[in-house]
């Protein structure tokens, strides 16, 4: 007679959530019984967990700096036109090349539906003076009214000058706080604001009518922290006289793109042309002079375009240079830059910080694997009698490989909440000893990703050994000493 | 039908060329209710018979059949199953986890069947009264004396009501009062219906009873050993232990 093997009694979905729950207990009384030498394997995952937390926290901290500054210069939808050196194979027609004048302004405005709006800049190296003070701002341009939606600019003080400025010409100009800094001095340093408008500004020995002032330009970290150092200075105020601290104030190139808009001057672009139209700056050098001299340069330093939309870049771009070429007679003395460039820099950066940071980070959690695999096999070496006991009760081998891995599992996530927890302390002291301005950030999605980690960590060091203990012959195990 | 039908099971360890006939050919049937002596000298092979009959090994050759299911080419996850609901073990040094408590412990064959933890905690009770060890429950193992320890894996191999018993010198760790009085609790059980295999290697416990098998080489043995098994010349148990009246 040989009737079927016998089929053990059904329940067995009861059996598997009663016996995780009771592996879960296993594992926290087996950690429980050994506090500190389950710490000290913890310690491996807490350290990979918080360092993936923290480098996490300051790549997005970085990654919104950077995009902060993306927005603050104009957003994706800028495009700028720069003059550029003839092609080898166009040299000869060199002394044709008209650069970028007012006419391809025009062109485009009448044939590039894709270009929204049109700024055309020229630029002059120009040293500003006033209060007996003397001051080179980052950039000095002449420019249209529509430079100040183009660039992003809010006038907080006084007014922008507008098309009629412009047609006549007049002798205006609109500052950045940068140069109200230097000449007038700062908030922080003089204890009030001074709004420098109405006051006569020479640039270049020419004698200009401030008519206005932008706001001050700084990303949301830095604002934070001025207030901060305002309500602080406040309170010390009760104490005793106000003092420079020596670094105190406002530090000079935080963040370079805000630096760059605040050391900003802005003079109408037909005061630029009749004032300075020799002196105005073309960025390619120009090796036989071109037409300038006595009749002045009629050339644009750059011209700005937004278009209408970051999707229709390519488009907008072939549109652009098709009307250029015509109005440049077919020779491309001109080349575009996007900001498409600058936010793929951003994001190689960023994707190299992360990798670098993850790698590292991913080191020590392996680290702390291989930590927690030690300590399992040593556990169930000093575990065999059990694992013997256990069998001959009627545990199945699945029933131990589920014992010894959910342990491991318990000491890994254990390990991993330890680390989140940390984190918070661990980026907290970054922060304060960071080497940019931009406040790490911790996202939920990392404090996920790094407990996901752990978890898996967990469960790959736990495998081998509980294999291994599962693998234990009840007889054997019941033997051994 | 016996509870147990070993037919022709041998077991074959091999030791690089030389093979080792643990058991040779054992046929063997243990009816239910039985109390039944496993005796013969160490490296007899009566423990590889008990592992075989505990379904913790299996054979090399013959056919078992445990309350009517044929368990000699089982799977070990099948063979787990029926350890923890067709089988309850007594050890020698009483194998109970020093970092349960004794409830605990009792408990433990009923977490491998899938038992709600009220049941389990009832019948755990339940077993613990059975053997007189109810108010030593929350105690750890190394807490109790080895009397105590002993009932207490009593209370385990008998919470998930198993068909057979297995005790494999069950005294031998105990002083010879106490091992009196884990006797009287297994003939207790016996009388309470319980199918229970004891293997021994001392005659006061083979004396016991009612049924002896001597294993000598691997084999049961035709003539048994009357001295080993504690018998007098006739063939009657030595007076050595009251009968279970």
């Amino acid at each position: 007679m040989n009737s079927p093997p016998p089929q053990p009694a059904p329940d067995t979905v009861g059996a598997a959530s009663a016996q995780f729950v009771i592996s879960i207990q296993t594992g926290l009384r087996e950690i429980w019984a050994h506090k500190f030498r389950s710490l000290l394997t913890m310690l491996g995952i807490i350290l990979g967990v918080s360092s993936l937390v923290a480098m996490s926290a300051l790549v997005s901290g970085m990654e919104k700096g950077a995009r902060e500054a993306l927005i603050a210069i104009g957003g994706l939808e800028k495009v700028r036109v720069e003059p550029q050196d003839v092609p080898v194979e166009q040299r000869h027609l060199t002394d044709e090349a008209v650069g970028i004048t007012i006419n391809d302004v025009l062109a485009l405005k009448q044939c590039a539906p894709l270009v929204t709006r049109l700024s055309p800049e020229m630029r002059l190296p120009a040293s500003l003076s006033a209060n007996s003070k003397t001051f080179r701002p980052w950039l000095c341009n002449g420019v249209w009214p529509v430079a100040l939606e183009m660039n992003e600019h809010t006038i907080e003080h006084g007014r922008m000058f507008n098309e009629l400025d412009d047609e006549m010409a007049r002798s205006v100009c609109v500052i950045g706080t940068a140069t109200r800094d230097e000449l007038w001095g700062s908030p922080e340093k003089v204890g009030h604001e001074i709004i420098p408008i109405g006051e006569t500004l020479f640039i270049n020995h020419v004698p200009f009518t401030i008519i206005g002032m932008f706001q001050h330009y700084e990303s949301a970290q830095e604002r934070k922290a001025r207030e901060f150092a305002r309500t602080q200075a406040a309170q010390q105020n009760d104490g005793g006289v106000a003092r420079d601290r020596g670094r105190g104030g406002r530090r000079r190139g935080n963040n370079f793109v805000f630096f760059l808009k605040n050391s900003t001057v802005y003079i109408p672009l037909n005061t630029m042309w009749m004032k300075f139209r020799s002196g105005v700056s073309v960025a390619a050098s120009n090796p036989t002079g071109g037409a300038a001299g006595a009749t002045g340069d009629p050339r644009l330093s750059t011209l700005e375009l937004k278009i209408a939309g970051i999707e229709l870049l390519p488009g907008a771009l072939q549109q652009i240079r098709n009307v250029l070429m015509s109005t440049h007679k077919g020779i491309e003395d001109f080349t575009f830059r996007t900001q498409e460039d600058w936010a793929d820099q951003i994001n190689t950066f960023i994707h190299n910080a992360r990798l670098s940071g993850g790698l590292i980070a991913g080191i020590s959690l392996l680290v702390g694997g291989i930590g927690i695999m030690n300590i399992m096999l040593a556990s169930i070496s000093e575990r065999v009698r059990e694992i013997g006991i256990r069998k001959s009760v009627g545990a199945a081998t699945s029933d131990i490989f589920i014992q010894i891995l959910v342990e491991s599992i318990v000491i890994a996530m254990l390990g991993g909440i330890t680390g989140l927890a940390t984190s918070f302390a661990l980026v907290h002291m970054l922060s304060s000893f960071s080497p940019t301005d931009n406040a790490p950030i911790i996202t939920g999605a990392a404090l996920a990703v790094a407990f996901g980690f752990s978890v898996l960590v967990g469960i790959l060091a736990g495998i081998f050994p509980a294999i291994k203990a599962a693998r234990l012959n009840p007889i054997q195990a019941l033997r051994y000493e | 039908m016996p509870l147990v039908e070993l037919r022709n099971v041998s077991k074959i360890y091999r030791l690089g060329e030389e093979e080792i006939r643990a058991l040779d050919d054992v046929t063997l049937d243990i009816d239910k209710g039985e109390f039944i002596s496993i005796i013969g000298p160490s490296g007899s092979g009566k423990s590889t018979l008990m592992h075989i009959l505990g379904c913790l090994d299996s054979p090399t050759k013959g056919t078992i059949q445990l309350d009517g299911v044929m368990i000699h080419d089982a799977s070990s996850r099948q063979l787990a199953a029926i350890r923890n609901r067709k089988i309850g073990f007594v050890f020698q040094f009483f194998n109970l986890l020093p970092k349960l408590n004794v409830a605990q412990n009792v408990e433990l064959p009923m977490i491998y069947s899938g038992i709600s933890a009220k049941e389990r905690r009832q019948r755990a009770m339940k077993a613990l009264e059975a053997v007189d060890l109810a108010n030593r429950a929350r105690h750890r193992p190394s807490q109790l004396s080895g009397g105590q320890q002993q009932r207490a894996a009593i209370a385990r191999a008998l919470v998930n009501d198993p068909r057979l018993i297995f005790a494999d010198e069950p005294t031998g760790n105990l002083d010879s009062h106490t091992g009196e009085a884990i006797l009287s609790l297994f003939r207790r059980l016996s009388t309470e219906g319980r199918t229970i295999v004891l293997v021994t290697h001392d005659p006061e416990i083979a004396a016991v009873t009612p049924r002896r098998i001597e294993i000598r080489d691997g084999k049961i043995a035709q003539r048994i050993d009357q001295k080993l098994a504690g018998l007098d010349r006739k063939g009657t148990p030595l007076a050595a232990a009251p009968s279970p009246a």
